[in-house]
């Protein structure tokens, strides 16, 4: 056990952990470029680069300028929002199975939006629905606070959220069960699978700020959490400030998930599974697996996009059904890493 | 160096009385066992010296000031705690989990430091877990994990120390090692004070005994003059042959008090 021993340098991540962000910016690139490169359109390299640049013609101008980049831009934005609250839940509520929805966020953000739907109030406006979406979340927040209220542990949160995520989840069906005629329950469904198909910039400028202050409040969370993977006493015997961290995530989360959904409709399991294809690639402390989870999840909500948009079927596929087929494997590498059979 | 005064300190959880009235003062360069019966309000009376535990009534005054005003960054560097029950939630490499000790003099954003480093090796080697560094620390046994864990307490490089039932699951070896090292921090002229249940343990290495029962301070000095029969059959409840003879008191428990 001679390894065992050798002296290291103390804090350094281990080697393969020096290369982790620097590959995963270049996968960000690399899918970015799939996302506008792909779709239903064949544009050769000419037409693409000339778009791009502003000075292409009509039609490459509205598919690569209006339609691809946008929806880009959002699926990016999304994946990086998810994937940066999934590690950071993880990390706060101790649970290797917190992912955005827990604190009833996303389901919130998805009521608000199917209200827009079912009262047509979508119709009077392109940014009515995600911006009720956000309300609702912020609704959401505020309940959560009420239901949850002083108390420090992660378990009142979580009892919380389900009872917010519930109520939320039961307006939807409320919604579905007395939409007038089948094509508006059509449209709410549509909505609620997850995706960010004919998204416009319009969009992408209503989940950029949301995100841009959900991903600030978040990412400075790290050293509070890695206090806390020893337990709540010692974390606030280290000097952190545990009511604080509590409202800069519960409010990291409502206004970033909810500017997220608020575009893209619910999309599970990235903040689920992307932290945990992350962790095996750090030290595993919280604070290591929240900048990688946020690129790794633009990047995977890019590829499974470009996947939506090649694959032959004839309705195109929702992202959200895409992303809970991808989560199902991953739950079962972890179900077997537990009982030791891999 | 490091001073705790406590001024009749009371402490209410859901309207029960947990401490009431307590009142010492605690120097640097003593290592001070804190002793009684479960319940008795022990680690009650430690939260509430790191302002942990809302004190209801008097005050707990660090090196001159309430603890209310000092900032919780600052009391952490002042004292250090090591909290009961081995809590540790990630797969964290021993190496990396000392290292947590080095959290409160970071910047947000900011990476373990030379000065940190120093701090860590050192804490390392007085811990004696060098070969545990890169190990889990989920994977560890108790008494491993009872080791790195006391380590990371030691990487704080506080001059208080603070450490709650050091000594559970624990081999008599490793148990005389913690002590040895409690000692010694004390013999540097920090202020540690243990929470132990070891009697025979705390009477050979603490300078001073703090004895707790239902939340009332009940004896407080020297283990030669805390550690009698009388007081063990009214604290604990328990018939106790308490050895003088050799230079080390050694207390021994033989039976319930019957009434």
């Amino acid at each position: 056990m001679l390894f065992l021993n050798r002296p290291s340098e103390v804090g350094t991540q281990p080697p393969r952990a020096a290369f982790l962000m620097p590959s995963l910016v270049l996968l960000l690139l690399l899918a970015a470029g799939l996302s506008v490169a792909i779709g239903p359109v064949r544009l050769d390299a000419e037409r693409l680069l000339a778009a791009l640049g502003l000075h292409g013609d009509r039609i490459a101008h509205a598919i690569v300028i209006d339609l691809r980049l946008p929806r880009m831009m959002a699926a990016a934005l999304v994946g990086a929002m998810l994937g940066l609250s999934g590690g950071v839940l993880q990390g706060y509520l101790r649970n290797p199975l917190a992912e955005p929805s827990v604190l009833g966020a996303s389901n919130a953000a998805a009521l608000g939006a199917v209200i827009a739907l079912y009262f047509g109030l979508s119709e009077l406006h392109a940014a009515v629905l995600p911006i009720l979406a956000i309300v609702a979340a912020l609704g959401a927040l505020a309940l959560l606070f009420m239901l949850s209220g002083r108390s420090e542990s992660p378990l009142t949160l979580i009892l919380a959220g389900i009872a917010v995520s519930t109520l939320a989840g039961a307006g939807i069906s409320l919604a579905l069960n007395l939409s007038p005629n089948p094509f508006a329950a059509m449209e709410i469904m549509t909505w609620l699978l997850g995706s960010v198909e004919n998204r416009t910039f319009s969009h992408v400028w209503i989940a950029l700020p949301c995100v841009g202050i959900g991903a600030f409040l978040l990412a400075g969370c790290g050293q509070p959490l890695d206090a806390l993977s020893l337990g709540e006493d010692a974390a606030r015997s280290m000097g952190v400030d545990l009511a604080r961290l509590r409202l800069r995530i519960l409010a990291g989360v409502a206004i970033g998930v909810g500017g997220a959904v608020a575009v893209s409709g619910a999309i599970g399991f990235v903040g689920l599974i992307v932290p945990h294809l992350m962790r095996p690639f750090t030290d595993r402390s919280p604070s290591a697996v929240l900048l990688p989870s946020m690129v790794a999840g633009a990047v995977l909500l890019l590829l499974a996009d470009v996947l939506v948009r090649v694959a032959p079927t004839t309705n195109e596929l929702k992202l959200g059904v895409v992303t809970a087929f991808l989560g199902v494997p991953v739950f079962l590498v972890h179900l077997m890493r537990e009982r030791r059979l891999w | 160096m490091v001073t705790i005064s406590l001024d009749s300190v009371t402490v209410s959880l859901n309207t029960r009385k947990v401490l009431s009235k307590v009142s010492a003062d605690l120097t640097a360069g003593t290592l001070i066992g804190i002793i009684g019966p479960n319940g008795a309000g022990k680690s009650t009376l430690v939260r509430a010296m790191l302002g942990l535990v809302p004190v209801s009534a008097g005050q707990v005054v660090v090196d001159g000031e309430p603890i209310a005003s000092i900032l919780p960054k600052a009391l952490a560097r002042k004292l250090a705690y090591l909290p009961q029950g081995q809590t540790v939630h990630w797969p964290l490499t021993v190496e990396r989990l000392i290292a947590l000790g080095r959290l409160p003099y970071l910047s947000p954003f900011s990476r373990i430091g030379p000065s940190d480093a120093d701090a860590i090796e050192n804490a390392i080697a007085r811990a004696d877990v060098g070969h545990l560094r890169q190990r889990d620390a989920t994977q560890l046994s108790g008494g491993e994990r009872a080791r790195a864990l006391l380590a990371r307490a030691l990487a704080v490089g506080a001059t208080g120390l603070i450490v709650d039932e050091p000594l559970a699951s624990l081999d008599p070896g490793h148990q005389i090692d913690v002590m040895e090292i409690l000692a010694g921090e004390a013999r540097k002229g920090s202020l540690v004070l243990a929470v132990l249940h070891d009697l025979t343990l705390a009477a050979r290495y603490c300078d001073r005994l703090i004895v707790m029962d239902q939340g009332k301070l009940v004896a407080d000095g020297t283990p030669a003059a805390v550690l009698t029969a009388d007081l063990l059959r009214s604290v604990y409840g328990v018939e106790a042959f308490v050895d003088r003879t050799s230079d080390a008191l050694m207390v021994i428990p033989m039976r319930r008090t019957t009434l």
